[in-house]
């Protein structure tokens, strides 16, 4: 594994953290180096929020990405904000359903994805950041499906089981699109 | 090799504290460091230790003086303007000689300020903040592993040499999350019973007493000056840093905490450029380790001080380096966060005469 | 035959309070009620700033010096950590109403089981007597020269009746120490405070009316009259919360 450092970004309540708390735990459980740096304060109430992860073979120096090579985003704002930022070569991946504009880079890959509308398709309105994940591993391939599984155990609440296969479904069919 | 767990900053602190031994948290709930209090709100009661709420830093700090006082390993935690509040307290903590960890996950200053990361209480913490002649020795973590290895040391260097101790950290690191294990710290200091604490006389002992008064000024000053002792002792043998390639450095930068973290990204790309750079990365602010410094400072072609203030360890810096070389500065403050490619177009700008 | 001795909770150092000053009195009914019970080993005292800054040179128990106003605080810490130990803090009206006045409400809120010993003569002694949040109107101070005007500096703070309201208070009550009768009454009340600690009751707080004829700038005798003229019509002696009920 190369050194993935990860932006995601969107609305508070859209599950970013949780997004990214998933992706940590990808690291976690293959024995990677990684850090998970959130955004915080007032503007985690409905605000934009975002979140730093970097998966690395090596101990990660600075926690704060300033050229991610992979942007998750999951509104208008956090595209437009970090698009421009993101190392050349690299990967974005967003919701068109929120977000009208592509991106208009030409030197990274750009994948579009209506995932709030399958959310709403499936029932699971809340869970398009899941579909969003599940679209951004087959696409990129920086972890693979077994990794996903074992770490989403660690991330859904022990005291809400059901909720395993409610995220594991929402990113199989990401990785369907 | 004991399991790792992915923790919040935060989180890790507080859970380190509980494994030191530390069974009394009193708090002010105040971002970025609020998820502390929180831990210990949680946990405290299933191990028969107390968390409290009180109704400021200022009642908080006196708690923990209080606690302190009659024996228990006690921390509190707060962020800067609850630091300030409790500086009294902590003034009076260092005038009674007592063991006890304060953690300041700072923001950005002053005043209300703002609520993200920044290191502009280098000064609070290591020249004063509270009245009178006394030190706190103070730790800077730059890692959640070392957050947590750092707060269960705190309470044998508190207990070991009578006095606060605090671990400064900011609100990247508290709010960060990294793989930790808890398992790795072994004490190396062997600790007294604490026979001054007040736990009653049992009508067996002489009675103890708390106290920071001396109203002869001869008694004051002779206390102080053993205290001043002590802080000598401190100096020699516990002053930290870490080195990163100075050994054929140019420029060697000193940052700490996650800042330190960010220059290396930026010292990795400038060595892919060519430039050589280095890193000094003081672990503990007080006693601010010289020997470095003094080490390089006629090898180096200068010295690049990074924080995230207006420039307050750089006092320290320079006092080290002692003139022999130019200390240059860079920092962001309020809550911003130099950028490695920020630091990378300071050594260039630093290194451009010459190329 | 019963002799007239110095408890021996109270130690041999003499008291640096002015003549007929009330708070030799009341660490001697302190003493008194320390010894009686039994708990001089088990005690700890908080003293505060002000007059009483000195009173850890007094109890023979351990003792902790606190910061102005923050005794409630520093009582907290030290019985959390020892619930066995019975906490007293020692405070004046300055200490205790105006500067500690969060930590005194707060403490008493939590129920924390504590003793709290209250003296109010209405003036602030160790800085020269200035103006005290229990300072009556009109009474002449050195920074209300002119008399105590309720308009600019408006009117005094009247702890038992505020804290007679927080749930968490076992026993809120007002003494004083102008006369055999009310000495008699207020070692009833301290001794009953500390009791109330010992059986877990929760937070207790004796309030007790004091002189300070240096400052009021009378004689003893004329201070005592003072007292009982100005100072306990404004702050009616008697019991103003009794969990027990046994009023």
């Amino acid at each position: 594994m190369a050194t993935h450092e990860i932006i995601l970004a969107g609305f508070g309540g859209q599950g970013i953290l949780f997004a990214g708390k998933l992706l940590a735990y990808c690291g976690m459980v293959s024995d990677k180096e990684l850090s998970w740096l959130p955004s915080y304060g007032p503007e985690m109430r409905g605000g934009t929020c975002n979140c730093h992860v970097i998966l690395s073979d090596e101990p990660v120096s600075s926690p704060l990405i300033t050229k991610p090579t992979i942007l998750f985003a999951m509104n208008q704002p956090s595209l437009e904000k970090f698009e421009g930022k993101v190392a050349p070569g690299g990967f974005i991946i967003y919701d068109s359903s929120l977000i009208a504009s592509g991106v208009t880079r030409t030197d990274v890959t750009g994948v579009a994805l209506p995932a709030t509308q399958l959310a709403h398709e499936m029932n699971e309105s809340k869970l398009a950041n899941m579909i969003l994940m599940g679209s951004l591993i087959k696409h990129t391939g920086i972890i693979d499906i077994e990794t996903v599984k074992k770490a989403l155990t660690k991330v859904v609440p022990a005291k809400k089981p059901e909720l395993y296969d409610v995220n594991l479904n929402c990113i199989l069919k990401g990785m369907e699109n | 090799m004991e399991e790792k767990v992915l923790m919040k900053g935060n989180e890790a602190l507080a859970r380190a504290a509980i494994e030191a031994g530390c069974r009394f948290f009193f708090g002010y709930p105040i971002t970025p460091q609020t998820e502390v209090a929180a831990y210990m709100a949680k946990q405290m009661p299933k191990i028969g230790g107390t968390f409290l709420q009180a109704e400021s830093e200022v009642a908080a700090i006196n708690m923990v003086y209080g606690a302190a006082g009659a024996g228990a390993r006690v921390l509190t935690s707060s962020s800067s303007p609850g630091v300030s509040l409790k500086s009294e307290g902590i003034s009076y903590i260092a005038g009674s000689d007592l063991p006890c960890v304060i953690c300041n996950i700072v923001r950005g200053g002053p005043g209300l300020g703002g609520i993200q990361p920044a290191q502009s209480d280098y000064f609070q913490a290591t020249k004063g903040g509270g009245h009178g002649d006394y030190h706190m020795i103070v730790l800077a973590p730059c890692s959640v592993q070392e957050m947590v290895n750092l707060v269960k040391e705190a309470f044998d260097l508190a207990d070991y040499y009578r006095m606060p101790v605090m671990i400064m950290g900011d609100g990247m690191l508290g709010q960060m999350m990294e793989p930790v294990s808890f398992g790795s710290y072994k004490s190396s200091k062997e600790l007294a019973e604490k026979t001054w604490a007040t736990t009653g006389t049992k009508l067996e002992r002489k009675r103890n007493i708390i106290n920071s008064l001396y109203i002869t000024p001869e008694e004051l000053e002779k206390l102080v000056v053993e205290r001043y002792k002590k802080y000598d002792t401190i100096i020699e043998s516990e002053a930290r840093s870490e080195e990163y390639m100075c050994e054929d450095a140019d420029i060697i930068i000193a940052a700490y905490g996650t800042i330190a973290r960010v220059s290396k990204t930026a010292i990795k790309r400038a060595r892919d450029k060519g430039l050589k750079v280095g890193l000094i990365r003081p672990i503990t602010l007080w006693p601010f380790d010289k020997k470095p410094f003094e080490k390089y400072s006629e090898k180096v072609k200068s010295f690049l001080t990074v924080e995230m203030s207006m420039g307050q360890m750089i006092e320290d810096v320079k006092l080290a380096v002692s003139g022999k070389a130019p200390v240059e500065f860079y920092g962001r403050t309020g809550g911003m966060i130099p950028t490695p490619e920020e630091i990378l177009e300071k050594l260039e700008n630093m290194m451009g005469g010459e190329r | 035959m019963a002799t007239f001795k110095r408890p021996h909770s109270l130690t041999d150092i003499t008291l640096h309070y002015c003549p007929g000053c009330n708070h030799g009195i009341v660490h001697r009914l302190v003493a008194e009620t320390i010894d009686e019970l039994g708990i001089e080993g088990t005690t700890v005292g908080v003293a505060p700033v002000g007059c009483a800054v000195f009173a850890y040179n007094y109890f023979e128990c351990d003792m902790q010096e606190a910061a102005h106003g923050r005794a409630p605080a520093v009582a907290t810490g030290i019985k959390r950590v020892n619930p066995d130990n019975v906490v007293f803090t020692y405070q004046g009206d300055g200490d205790l109403a105006a500067i500690g006045t969060a930590e005194t409400v707060h403490a008493a809120a939590r129920g924390e089981n504590i003793t709290v010993i209250f003296i109010n003569n209405a003036i602030y002694g160790m800085t020269g007597g200035q103006m005290a949040p229990t300072t009556l109107p009109g009474q002449v101070t050195q920074t209300s020269p002119y008399g105590r005007d309720v308009q600019t500096q408006g009117y005094p703070l009247k702890i038992c009746e505020m804290l007679s309201t927080l749930d968490g208070v076992a026993l809120a009550e007002r003494c004083a120490v102008n006369n055999i009768k009310n000495i008699t009454e207020t070692k009833k009340a301290i001794k009953k405070a500390f009791q109330n600690q010992i059986d877990k009751k929760g937070f207790s707080i004796i309030e007790v009316l004091s002189t300070c004829p240096t400052n009021w700038g009378l004689s003893p005798v004329e201070a005592l009259k003072w007292l009982e003229e100005n100072m306990i019509p404004y702050y009616p002696l008697g019991v103003y919360k009794d969990k027990d009920g046994d009023k």
